[in-house]
């Protein structure tokens, strides 16, 4: 068996989800944020991509009050808790929507189109969301 | 006419398709995702500035703040809440819902 494949007693390996959709117009969101937190428990090598409309799901000031649903967007806040925090953000998803990485909540690295093909390039299983 | 759109306008063309058919002096209401469309400096800003010449663009102000979005939406965009959304629906004679 190979050095990687085992550690721990188990195969570590590296998961990418990427989130696409807005944060309390579908349900994909909310989905996505609950099976990176259990696969945390898992011990995998798990990234994160936020691009087009996925991008919202981090912005700050989410006041979700007025519309009676639960503000989800500080459990991302608390994902480096679970070691999960490699989180990454398309500039040109940000550029389009008039957005910085100072309207992000929680600190990310902002890619290129181009690094995050690489990225995906690099994972063993990518959960699109 | 009301025409409301509740689509994000970076992931379908709603908003588009109504700018190409609503006839001037329609009023445009932006609820849940179509809220997105109302943020200042995005690729669609320039789309929704030049359909306020013709229209009358209005967005509901607790999906803008749900969506964290509130303090970025454009000047000459009217908020209204919920009572103002029944309002709207109330004085117009047709309802266009851009699903």
């Amino acid at each position: 068996m190979s050095e990687e494949m085992m550690e721990e007693g188990g195969t570590i390996k590296k998961f990418l989800y990427v989130n696409r959709k807005a944060p309390y117009g579908t349900v994909y969101a909310l989905e996505s944020l609950e099976v990176v937190l259990i696969g945390a428990a898992f011990e995998q090598d798990v990234s994160l991509v936020f691009m087009d409309d996925g991008v919202f799901q981090i912005t700050k000031g989410q006041d979700t009050a007025g519309v009676e649903m639960k503000n989800f967007s500080p459990t991302y806040r608390a994902l480096e808790m679970y070691d999960v925090e490699k989180l990454f953000v398309e500039k040109e998803s940000l550029d389009a929507r008039g957005l910085t990485e100072d309207d992000l909540l929680v600190p990310v690295e902002v890619m290129t189109s181009e690094q995050i093909r690489d990225l995906m390039e690099d994972q063993d299983v990518i959960l699109s969301f | 006419m009301l025409h409301i759109i509740n689509k994000s306008p970076f992931e379908r063309n709603s908003l588009e398709s109504c700018l190409r058919t609503a006839s001037k002096g329609s009023t445009l209401l932006f609820i849940e995702d179509g809220v997105y469309a109302a943020l200042e400096g995005s690729a669609k800003a320039d789309t929704l500035r030049q359909a306020m010449q013709d229209y009358t663009v209005c967005v509901l102000e607790p999906d803008l703040a749900a969506r964290g979005i509130a303090a970025k939406a454009m000047d000459g965009i009217k908020r209204v809440d919920y009572a103002g959304f029944v309002d709207l629906v109330a004085e117009s004679e047709r309802v266009q819902s851009w699903l």
